[in-house]
């Protein structure tokens, strides 16, 4: 299709939006470094970068969140003054946050009306909902708005979020990685309605992103940052994936895939058998889930955020109580509880580490002695630690590691993400290992920590480890595991081994089909 | 026997509604609160406080309305105090609730020694059963105007959080303050807007007390009936309609005890008396275990954060 409707924006329609040598200074750091885009009216433009490369300070200077240092904003080739997201949001541009802006108890109508700036003062219902159901004739798609939105599934949430911006009169369009919490075909779907209402000249979109395959098919052009400045750009048609990678990493050295070595035909390990255990709530969040991991395999569990694997992990964690089913190891059952954890030689990268595996205002060598602090060298007759072998040992770990922090004494709350993860890593991997639950182990992580860990956990298979890896990234999956579960509603919903799939299969199956 | 139980009954549905009305405000001004996304447990001070004032004002106006009146504004005040106190960073609005509880019953105690004497006029009642000529029952529905005030605000209430702009906003505020933030809503002033509004109604509740049942001031006057409330808002799941049954069943329970003595039963007096605690307790226990209260609750309270 072509977009005959750019060149004349019609009034109602599109917005054109330019930052012009936009910097921004925290402190001695520049997250901004003399950005310059620009975005027509009816454009897909997306910002790609690594974490951390400014991507979210250009858009929160775009919106009014933060005041640039430098540099100016074009609306419409106007320049704009945007002090806060109001005022943003009287020029039209509106953003969808990678969190939701909704109100959870609020039915969708009402979500929508109270988000208008002249809400009357007592809500004329009927007249109310005749007003959303024309604005839903003109919307492509359809969300239940008499439900509260609680109730509603992440990519209808998703959905939601754009439509409220539609209904405050948005014409450019801001999304923060607006497919994390999507199956695959939601995304596409939400995407592709996009950009056909950027062909129509009606929508102009600036997209977050990181995944090359949403750039590549629904892009026009691309801006990539690397460390606070505009790295390259230019139109997606003429550039290729490889290229992009590069102008996002620099001169790193990108990584290599994890060697595999030949492990098949090891005997079962980890058998999940039935397991089901509720959500906060009560609701039933894993409803029998039925899994054998062997030897020398990594078991894959992909899935939409929120379909119980974050249930299934916190189970085996021993954060959570089972209300069915068993857990065995090699035939015998198991507990999530320290004396079996020690017994079966289970470890654990839980999604979050910082909240989940470590306190986060005990030191660095505290927290990397939680699995040895009471067994000797550290502690004598079990209860009188003695910190000499404590610190020599996370000394050990932090130089094998290469864990970055001021000292093993600073909290380790005062790491970062990735740091904090390596020091988990060297706790839950120094020893052997027979059982490795891992979720999400590389989220919010840089190229080169996630190279690292990504080998840590293929190292742990090579060596004979039963590994179950819980994952939202479906590249993470296809390139760690030797075989794939998806989870849907709490169920194992498929099964394959990786090299007998592919992912519109999985995806399917993410989606509940 | 037939008799007998005639009487406790009839007996129990006057308590009912007379015992039920206090805890009917303080119940609604807590579910307000509650729904903005804060605590407010000083409501028993506040409740003492609006009896003291009331109480004083009435003896001092000669009219009980002004009593009503004053009982309420001393809720606004503190109501408004609790909800400033908790506007300021990492403060625990229940630990200011109980500060202001505290503080409520000791000004009140304080200030309310002269009062405990003198006779204050009494709110007037409506004769809802004086035709029948049956005078137990004609006693029984001498119903205060208060009570159906407190209904009517039940349901006005009811209505304004579905159906207005501020209900929608005191909800938004009271489920996620992030969501209240991006649309430009003062989460802090709608905060401390709702805590006084909530502190007007348990004012009034605390007015009821000293002006119409008991209808006296002294200083076991609220025995904790503002607590109870406060259990009362959670067994109800934040609906202004359920707190009045809710209330209604607290009542009927706190008259348990007088009802049967007036028929001779005098035996476990002070055990019946109890009744509307074990309840609480009761209550208490079954809701916090709740999967549906959990699923009610506003997500900003700091108990379900």
């Amino acid at each position: 299709m072509s977009a005959p409707a750019i060149a004349a924006a019609p009034h109602a329609g599109a917005v054109s939006v330019s930052t012009v040598g936009m910097t921004k200074r925290f402190g001695g750091f520049t997250a901004l470094d003399d950005v310059s885009i620009d975005v027509p009216a009816g454009a897909f433009h997306v910002l790609l970068g690594e974490n951390g490369a400014g991507k979210s300070t250009l858009v929160k200077c775009i919106m009014g969140f933060y005041q640039p240092d430098a540099g100016s904003l074009l609306v419409g080739g106007e320049p704009a003054a945007v002090r806060n997201p109001r005022d943003a949001r009287a020029l039209g541009i509106g953003m969808v946050y990678q969190h939701f802006t909704l109100v959870p108890s609020l039915t969708g109508a009402e979500n929508l009306v109270i988000s208008r700036a002249d809400v009357p003062a007592v809500i004329h219902w009927r007249r109310e909902r005749e007003r959303l159901a024309a604005f839903m004739e003109r919307m492509p798609f359809r969300v239940p708005l008499d439900r509260p939105v609680a109730s509603l599934a992440a990519g209808e949430k998703q959905k939601l979020e754009i439509l409220k911006l539609l209904y405050l009169d948005g014409r450019f369009l801001i999304l923060d990685e607006p497919t994390s919490v999507l199956t695959p075909g939601e995304a596409d779907e939400i995407l592709g309605l996009l950009r056909g209402m950027t062909e129509r000249g009606e929508l102009s979109v600036l997209m977050i992103s990181h995944k090359f395959r949403e750039v590549t098919t629904f892009a026009e052009t691309v801006s990539v940052l690397r460390r606070g400045a505009l790295a390259g750009g230019g139109r997606v048609a003429d550039m290729t994936t490889d290229g992009m990678a590069r102008l996002m990493i620099g001169d790193t050295v990108v990584r290599e895939r994890g060697s595999r070595a030949e492990t098949a035909g090891k005997a079962t390990v980890l058998d999940l058998a039935g397991l089901v255990a509720d959500d906060d709530a009560g609701r039933t969040a894993v409803d029998g889930v039925n899994l054998k991991v062997r030897a020398g395999e990594i078991v894959g569990i992909a899935g939409v955020s929120g379909n119980g694997q974050a249930a299934l992990v916190e189970v085996l964690n021993g954060q959570r109580p089972l209300r069915d089913g068993r857990i065995f190891i090699r035939d015998e059952p198991f507990e999530p509880v320290r004396r079996d954890f020690d017994r079966f030689r289970v470890f654990g990268l839980p999604e979050e580490p910082l909240k989940n595996a470590a306190v986060p205002r005990m030191s660095v060598a505290e927290n990397i002695a939680f699995r040895a602090f009471d067994k000797p060298p550290a502690a004598k007759f079990g209860w009188w630690l003695s910190r000499g072998p404590i610190r020599s040992r996370a000394a050990d770990l932090v130089a094998r590691y290469g864990v970055k922090t001021a000292s093993l004494d600073a909290p380790i709350a005062t790491l970062s993400g990735g740091n904090v993860q390596r020091a988990v890593l060297a706790r839950e991997l120094s020893g052997d290992v027979d059982v490795l639950v891992v979720a999400n182990p590389c989220f919010g992580l840089d190229f080169a920590s996630v190279a690292e860990i990504r080998g840590q956990i293929m190292d742990q298979r090579n060596r004979g480890a039963a590994v179950l890896l819980v994952s939202e990234d479906l590249d993470e999956i296809l390139e760690l595991a030797d075989r794939v579960a998806v989870m849907s509603e709490g169920r194992i919903a498929y099964q394959a081994p990786v090299g007998e799939t592919d992912r519109m299969t999985i995806g399917r199956h993410m989606a509940g089909h | 026997m037939s008799a007998h139980l005639a009487i406790v009954l009839t007996a129990m549905l006057g308590g009912a509604i007379r015992v039920s009305t206090p805890f009917i405000f303080v119940a609604l001004g807590e579910t307000l609160t509650e729904k903005s996304g804060r605590i407010n447990l000083g409501l028993e001070g506040t409740l003492v406080l609006g009896a003291m004032l009331g109480y004083a004002t009435a003896y001092e106006t000669g009219s009980p309305w002004a009593g009503v009146l004053a009982g309420g504004l001393a809720g606004v005040a503190l109501g408004a105090l609790h909800g400033l106190l908790c506007s300021l960073p990492r403060v625990n609005d229940i630990a200011v609730g109980i500060a202001l509880m505290t503080l409520g019953t000791g000004l009140a105690f304080f200030f309310g020694k002269p009062f405990i004497q003198p006779e204050a006029p009494h709110l007037p009642s409506v004769p809802l059963a004086d035709w029948t000529g049956d005078h137990a029952l004609a006693e029984a529905l001498r119903v205060n105007p208060l009570f159906f005030v407190g209904i009517a605000t039940a349901l006005a209430m009811a209505w304004a959080f579905r159906n207005t702009r501020v209900g929608l906003v005191v909800r938004t505020t009271g489920d996620s303050a992030a969501a209240a933030l991006a649309m430009g809503i003062p989460v802090d002033r709608v905060r401390v807007l709702a805590t006084a509004a909530g502190g007007f109604l348990a004012g009034v509740g605390g007015s009821f007390l000293s002006l119409s049942y008991p209808g006296s001031w002294n200083e076991g006057l609220s025995s904790g009936q503002g607590l109870m409330a406060v259990a009362l808002v959670i067994f109800a799941r934040w609906s202004p309609i359920r707190c009045v049954g809710a209330a209604l069943l607290f009542g009927a329970a706190g008259a348990l005890g007088p009802a049967l003595q007036s028929v001779g039963v005098t035996q476990g007096y002070y055990l019946f008396n109890a009744a509307p605690y074990v309840l609480t307790l009761l209550i208490m226990v079954g809701s916090s275990s709740s999967v549906d209260a959990h699923r009610a609750a506003p997500g900003e309270l700091s108990i379900t954060r």
